[in-house]
């Protein structure tokens, strides 16, 4: 094999298609109108708003869950975190510290029920998971109603019961990470160092998890359960903290997302936030079975220069909004592309 | 030999993994109802030619091969394997391709089911005609008798002892029509003696209808009896292509090699103290499917090497995997005078048991990692071998070098045949899978291993290696062993005292020098010697 297709075979072609789509609507920009510095930086941020969610699918992958499906509970737990740190009027970092730490004692909470209830369903868990997400999240629809906050950001603002659909959380701890040492440059170009950073740290807990004893048994018991089995590995343990894991990253990767967009999406909000983070490590090169950080680097920027570009470009093109038909097309279109393509399970 | 053209030619067929050259221009005649035995060394490159004959898809996913395949005079180049099969030829592969989650009689019958017409035929074909699942039950029983093997046709294959699943792989190859060439590629590593010669029985009935073979073995005394031709591989060429009349079992063993072989050294009988013994089992009863222990009850004395034989299906199997939790297992268990838990294969462990699953790919390997992991994962998650604490031992670190030094020693103790330790262990050939699952247990320094065929598909060579292994381990550590085999010849070099399992009970134990006929004897459940002595 020549140099050239063996990189080409580690890489994996549909990246490689992706990567030339990409860089070809990069090109494209200019032409048609749109501004690259302000499109590379929309594409930096969202890549780092998006990355903890995408991370979040690693360790119920590497345990041998699958795709977590189920990310909404862990979103959930951010949203509740967020909201009662609010509630207590905390602002700046502080507040987002509070919601972070309120948003992992609920994580760790849901993630070991759901852990326990995925260990009863071996075989069908990512359907399973499913469920449990749209179940969560409807709970929590009425949840949101019915529970007693006060804080007047928050609730109707006519008197009505419960919270609202979107809150903004300026004034408490918009851009906290964003902002933290980003640097200008030129006109439309800013780098969201603090953004990076954090999701850079999560990265690293996480390939450092996957380094110790405990995580080199949950791949195990990912790869081949009977093995792990045999050789003393509590293989149902093992995948109850994967899930845990999976379930308190995906609450700080709601915290990451909310502090960059703004707004706390409450109601319905959750309900999709799996399909776009799966579609990412997919398109990364991971499998049903298995993940690594490069898959989650390389497919989270694939996946959201794609989701940031292609809409960009065709409404200056076709001039019409078409971004929510050509985003939902992208994203659902790579999940079916990646789960065909998952490699036959070992005999 | 008969005129016209052979029924297959290879032609110089070369074949490469990446860097590694694994065939080297080799060619090959088979003609219509001849039976060319296949020998050579683990790794020699046996089941890749067979994977190229038989168009497995993996072949061109790794880059193809050179030279040509001919079939009947006709040169093919079998996209899959359904083309092979089309053209008749057959595969009995070295790892089953059964269906895991269907029954016997689904995987003998797979794509060739009796279908029951029904309306939908008429306006959509054949796919949605319904099975006929009486007829299939028949016809798949039939095909087990005709094999002469106790199968159970409902079974499903992944509740089977590797024993049955072979006999399901070999039912469903002989039962295709229009079956030309049958490849068989070590069909008779998991069977006992007796199982392997009713199947020798078969294929000579099968040889003398017409059909061509390719027998692949390394029983070499059984090659010799059942072909008319023996090809010798070496190191990816053909050494040595002779009938069978012209050569002997120390002629191929020492063309696989190219050397000659040392003879093989016997066991020299030993005592042991008469003191508490090692472990202590009373009426142990095991629930694995296929191989049920019933009620054994035998002991094992500190630094002894105890073997257990048996038919299969007759329970040898279960003893082990019970002992170790592996399967739902009930009984007195003392070891070292303490009760043994069972159901849980960690506090076996930690006791210092280890054990070397018969079920390699499915138990005993990593199949997606390197044989680094293979080999130290044990030891790292019992033992907290090969880690780095961090934080004042607050978290382990796994070593990656500490892990690959650890390999690469039993790379060169058992000669593992591989690229390097990253080598993923499903791809190495399956006698070096073999050693990597040895080196897994020995890497725990057991004070008690527990071996089930630890051979099985290990070329002569490297046979004598593993048991020398295994009998290093026993007298320079003083490990305690019990080998749990089906070929006598090897538990009686390597044993002190055999016990033999019958229905699902020890029917007796023997001194390793005790005739054949009476260790056969005991194993056929004619013999009802009471228990020696009552340890
Ligand atoms: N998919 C693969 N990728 C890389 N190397 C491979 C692959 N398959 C086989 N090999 C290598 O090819 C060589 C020959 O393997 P093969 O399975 O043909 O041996 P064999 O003669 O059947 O040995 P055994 O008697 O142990 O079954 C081995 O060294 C093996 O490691
Ligand atoms: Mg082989």
């Amino acid at each position: 094999m020549s140099g050239a297709r063996r990189l080409l075979a580690e890489f994996g072609l549909p990246r490689v298609i992706i990567a030339l789509f990409l860089l070809g609507l990069f090109a494209a920009a200019p032409l048609v109108g749109v501004s690259l510095a302000a499109s590379l930086s929309d594409t930096v941020v969202r890549f780092g708003m998006n990355g903890i969610l995408v991370l979040a699918l690693v360790p119920m992958i590497q345990s041998g869950c699958g795709l977590n499906f189920g990310l909404p509970l862990g979103v959930l737990a951010g949203l509740l975190g967020a909201t009662l740190s609010i509630e207590i009027g905390l602002t700046g970092p502080g507040g987002f510290a509070a919601a972070a730490g309120i948003s992992l004692g609920f994580a760790a909470l849901f993630g070991l029920g759901y852990g326990v209830l995925l260990n009863r369903v071996k075989g069908g868990e990512m359907m399973i998971a499913t469920y449990v997400g749209f179940a969560s999240v409807m709970f929590m629809c009425m949840a949101w109603l019915v529970l007693p906050y006060r804080s007047p950001t928050m609730i109707w603002g006519f008197g009505g019961e419960g919270l609202r659909t979107t809150i903004s959380v300026e004034g408490f701890w918009l851009r906290v990470l964003d902002d933290f040492l980003s640097v200008r440059i030129g006109e439309e170009f800013r780098f969201p160092t603090g953004l990076l950073l954090a999701f850079g740290a999560a990265a690293a807990l996480v390939w450092g998890f996957f380094r110790l004893r405990v995580g080199t048994a949950m791949t195990a018991a990912g790869q081949n359960p009977v093995y792990a089995r045999a050789a003393g590995v509590d293989v149902d343990r093992m995948r109850t903290l994967s899930v845990v894991l999976s379930t308190m990253l995906g609450a700080l990767g709601i915290l990451a997302f909310q502090q960059s967009f703004g707004f706390i999406q409450l109601y319905q909000g959750p309900f999709y936030m799996a399909f776009p983070a799966v579609a990412a490590i997919l398109i990364g090169g991971a499998s049903v079975s298995r993940a690594s950080l490069v898959h989650v680097l390389v497919g989270t920027f694939l996946f959201q220069g794609i989701l940031t570009m292609t809409p960009s470009v065709i409404n200056s093109v076709v001039k019409a909004d078409m971004s929510d038909v050509v985003r939902v097309i992208v994203s659902n279109g790579m999940i079916l592309y990646a789960l065909t393509r998952r490699p036959a399970e070992g005999r | 030999m008969v005129g016209g053209a052979p029924a297959l030619r290879l032609r110089g067929i070369g074949k490469s993994f990446g860097e590694s050259r694994v065939l080297e221009d080799v060619s090959l005649e088979v003609a219509p109802g001849e039976v060319v035995g296949l020998v050579g060394e683990n790794g020699a490159g046996k089941s890749t030619l067979m994977r190229i004959l038989f168009g497995m898809p993996i072949i061109r996913e790794t880059g193809g091969y050179q030279g040509s395949v001919e079939v009947a005079g006709q040169e093919v180049r079998f996209r899959s394997p359904f083309d092979a099969l089309d053209a008749g030829i057959g595969m009995v592969h070295q790892e089953f391709s059964l269906l895991p989650g269907f029954t016997a009689a689904e995987n003998i019958l797979l794509n060739r089911e009796p279908l029951r017409r029904s309306a939908l035929d008429e306006v959509f074909g054949e796919r949605l005609s319904l099975l006929d699942r009486a007829a299939m039950e028949a016809r798949a029983r039939r095909s087990i008798e005709r094999l002469g093997v106790p199968l159970d046709p409902a079974m499903l294959v992944k509740e089977m002892p590797v024993g049955h699943r072979q006999f399901t792989e070999i039912a469903r190859e002989l039962g295709r029509e229009g079956l030309r060439l049958l490849v068989l590629d070590e069909p008779t590593a998991v069977l006992t003696e007796s199982e392997a010669a009713t199947l020798l029985g078969r294929l000579r009935a099968l040889a003398a209808e017409g059909v061509a073979m390719i027998f692949i073995s390394h029983r070499l005394g059984e090659v010799l009896s059942l072909c008319q031709r023996v090809a010798v591989l070496r190191d990816g060429r053909l050494v040595q292509d002779l009938p069978a009349g012209r050569t002997s079992v120390r002629g191929l063993a020492a063309a696989m090699v190219g050397r000659e072989m040392a003879a093989a050294t016997g066991a020299e009988p030993r005592t042991f103290p008469a003191g508490e013994p090692l472990l202590e089992v009373e009426g142990l009863w095991v629930d694995m499917p296929g191989e049920t222990v019933r009620d054994a009850t035998f002991s094992v004395a500190r630094g002894e090497i105890l073997g257990i034989g048996g038919l299969a299906g007759q329970g040898k199997l279960g003893i082990p995997n019970g002992l170790m939790g592996l399967h739902p297992a009930g009984g007195r268990v003392r070891y070292r005078g303490r009760p043994l838990p069972l159901g849980e294969p960690r506090a076996a462990l930690e006791a210092g048991l280890a054990f070397v699953s018969e079920d390699r790919r499915g138990v005993g390997l990593l199949l997606d990692e390197g044989i680094d992991w293979n080999v130290a994962f044990g030891a790292m998650q019992v033992q907290g071998a090969c880690l780095r604490p961090l934080l004042g031992g607050l978290l382990q670190w796994r070593s990656d070098a500490a892990m690959a030094s650890l390999a690469a020693g039993y790379v060169k103790e058992l000669e593992i045949r591989c690229t390097g330790v990253r080598q993923k262990a499903g791809t190495l050939s399956g006698g070096n899978q073999q050693k990597v699952c040895l080196a897994r247990a020995f890497a725990l320094s057991p004070e008690l291993l527990l071996v089930a065929e630890p051979t099985r598909g290990i070329d002569v060579g490297a046979k004598e290696l593993v048991l020398a292994a295994l009998r290093r381990l026993n007298r320079e550590r003083g490990t305690t062993i019990v080998v749990v085999s089906s070929e006598l010849h090897e538990l009686r070099s390597l044993c002190d005292r055999i016990a033999i399992v019958y229905e699902g009970r020890i029917a007796g134990h023997l001194p390793a020098s005790a005739a054949l006929e009476e260790l056969g004897l005991l194993m056929a459940g004619a013999a009802t010697a009471p228990p020696p002595e009552a340890r």
